[in-house]
């Protein structure tokens, strides 16, 4: 436990230290959020009602983007034999992984609020009370770690921060065939039953529903059946991966 | 007979069909330095992984400190510091949160670690860089804050593995005085290197390791006098100079004699970890051919 703290402390550091990613994690939800509103949203929906239809979207498609760089540290943690220095220690050197998915959750909560930010600044008028506020953050909160979580173990995968960061587009990509750009019945019937079932659309849609007040139904469940399989898998691939990848 | 601080009594490694470690055996005395010499690939870092526990042995046995490196890992991690090949530093943090990162990890509450950070910082000479980030700090300060951060539990048995590789001559210096200092404060050292000098001067004991196995061992003056004899070299003008071995009798001598030593200049070498590592290996450590010793002995 007392190693994990002090795993947390030190990737909280390199985030705050390393400024080009922080600032990436700044600026990019506030690009895209104007981009989404002011360049494609006047055509999708020339009232303005694209704004609120397309936050928990970007939401989502910024924390794969701040989430992708634990796949980069991590393996860059493996390369320079940081990690063989834990594992000579007299500690669990695997929650080295913890402190970089505490540190990703901590740096795209920011990346979140500040999409929330922005879009109250451009009109963005949630209806969600306490609890439809808490639910949707409780569910990005679940979202990110568990994306990070797959990250972390692609990041031991693969050893190398170039290649770590190829994989990343995968996750990247997915939001972008999901409910949160467009409606899913626009969308072509064969490729509606994918986007349909796809974890960034349960995500999407619990957001969505959470921060407009409405009954989320059954989407939180699906969003939190998807998570619970993603971080079994990554744990049981990082059970095995992390034991195997010493640097030599 | 006190117990050794390190044993390797048949150790093999296997990566798929590589034999890395063929059968290594050696034995290592408390609060000795000794160096693992030896060329690119010969298995040394892999031997030092198995002593460190970060990989297993597939076959034989190793302790450290009496402690089976697979079934006593952990006790093993708490006795030992390790230095990699490369500098395991995180160049975003500066030398005194790395220091203070690593002491805590070993056990210590903040105060007790920012305390053993300074002690550290101060013994390796980099109390000025304290709060510099250490990305920024040189090649030779990056190792010595990387020797530090691996004292940061007051180990008893250090590893380092080419702890000089790419070093300019003066770091080098500093650095062997600080590994000379550790090894008379009781630490027991053991080192690889493919630098003949470093072992000469530092090692008490030397284990030189070619594919996979110890092809011999002992101190250097030992390894020296096991390959035999100094040598006598004679240079007539104009032709190529003669190398006789000579080994202190007049018969010896008179082999010297029966060249006709003429007009020759007559000059005496000794042999070198060179010529030990030549004779065992076949092949020089960085590159250098017997020619260019011979060039140096004249």
């Amino acid at each position: 436990m007392s190693a994990a703290v002090v795993f947390v402390d030190r990737s909280i550091r390199l985030s705050m230290r390393n400024v080009e990613s922080l600032l990436l994690a700044i600026v990019l939800p506030a690009m895209l959020m104007l981009m989404f509103t002011f360049v494609f949203g006047g055509a999708i929906d020339p009232a303005g009602g694209y704004l609120t239809y397309v936050v928990p979207g970007i939401i989502v498609l910024c924390a794969g983007y701040g989430a992708s760089t634990t796949a980069i540290d991590v393996a860059e943690d493996l390369r320079t034999g940081t990690i063989n220095r834990f594992r000579t220690m007299p500690i669990p050197a695997v929650t080295v992984l913890v402190g970089h998915v505490v540190a990703s959750l901590a740096r795209n909560l920011l990346a979140t609020a500040v999409v929330l930010v922005v879009g109250l600044l451009m009109g963005f008028r949630p209806e969600a009370g306490l609890w439809g506020w808490l639910g949707a953050l409780a569910v990005l909160a679940v979202h990110i770690t568990a994306i990070t979580a797959l990250f972390a173990a692609v990041g031991l995968a693969t050893g190398s921060p170039q290649a770590a960061s190829g994989y990343t587009f995968i996750v990247m990509f997915l939001p972008y065939l999901s409910s949160g750009f467009v409606p899913l019945d626009t969308l072509p019937a064969w490729l509606r039953p994918v986007a349909e079932h796809q974890p960034m659309t349960a995500v999407i849609e619990s957001v969505r529903l959470l921060l407009s007040g409405a009954d989320p139904q059954a989407a939180p469940w699906m969003a939190l059946a998807w998570f619970l399989g993603v971080i079994a898998v990554s744990a049981a691939w990082t059970g095995w991966l992390f034991p195997r990848k010493v640097l030599h | 007979m006190t117990e050794p601080a390190i044993e390797v009594r048949g150790v093999t490694k296997s990566y798929g069909r590589h034999r890395v470690l063929t059968g290594v055996d050696l034995t290592v005395a408390p609060g000795e330095i000794f160096a693992l010499l030896g060329p690119n690939g010969a298995g040394k870092t892999t031997l030092v992984n198995i002593l460190t526990t970060l990989i297993r042995p597939d076959a034989g046995q190793a302790r450290v400190l009496g402690c089976n490196v697979v079934a006593e890992a952990r006790r093993i991690r708490s006795l030992i510091g390790v230095t990699g090949q490369f500098a395991a530093v995180d160049r975003e943090l500066t030398a005194q949160e790395n220091l203070i990162m690593v002491a805590r990890l070993g056990g210590l509450a903040r105060r007790a670690a920012r305390a053993r950070a300074e002690a550290l910082l101060e013994r390796v000479d980099l109390v000025p860089a304290a709060r510099r980030r250490a990305g920024l700090l040189s090649g030779g300060m990056l190792r010595r804050l990387d020797l530090a951060m691996s004292l940061a539990q007051t180990p008893r048995v250090l590893f380092l593995d080419e702890p000089t590789t790419g070093m300019d001559t003066r770091s080098r210096q500093a650095l062997w005085e600080d590994i000379t200092d550790l090894a008379r404060h009781g630490t027991t050292v053991m080192m690889t290197t493919q630098y003949l000098e470093e072992a000469d001067q530092l090692a008490d004991r030397i284990a030189i390791l070619a594919a996979g196995a110890v092809i011999s061992s002992g101190t250097a003056a030992e390894l020296k006098s096991a390959i035999g004899e100094e040598y006598v070299i004679l240079e007539q003008p104009g032709s190529e100079p003669v190398q006789i071995a000579f080994d202190g009798t007049l018969a010896g001598l008179r082999a010297v004699t029966d060249h006709g030593v003429g007009s020759a200049t007559i000059s005496v070498r000794r042999p070198t970890l060179d010529d030990v590592f030549i004779r065992l290996t076949g092949d020089g450590a960085g590159g250098e051919s017997t020619s260019d010793q011979l060039a140096v002995a004249r």
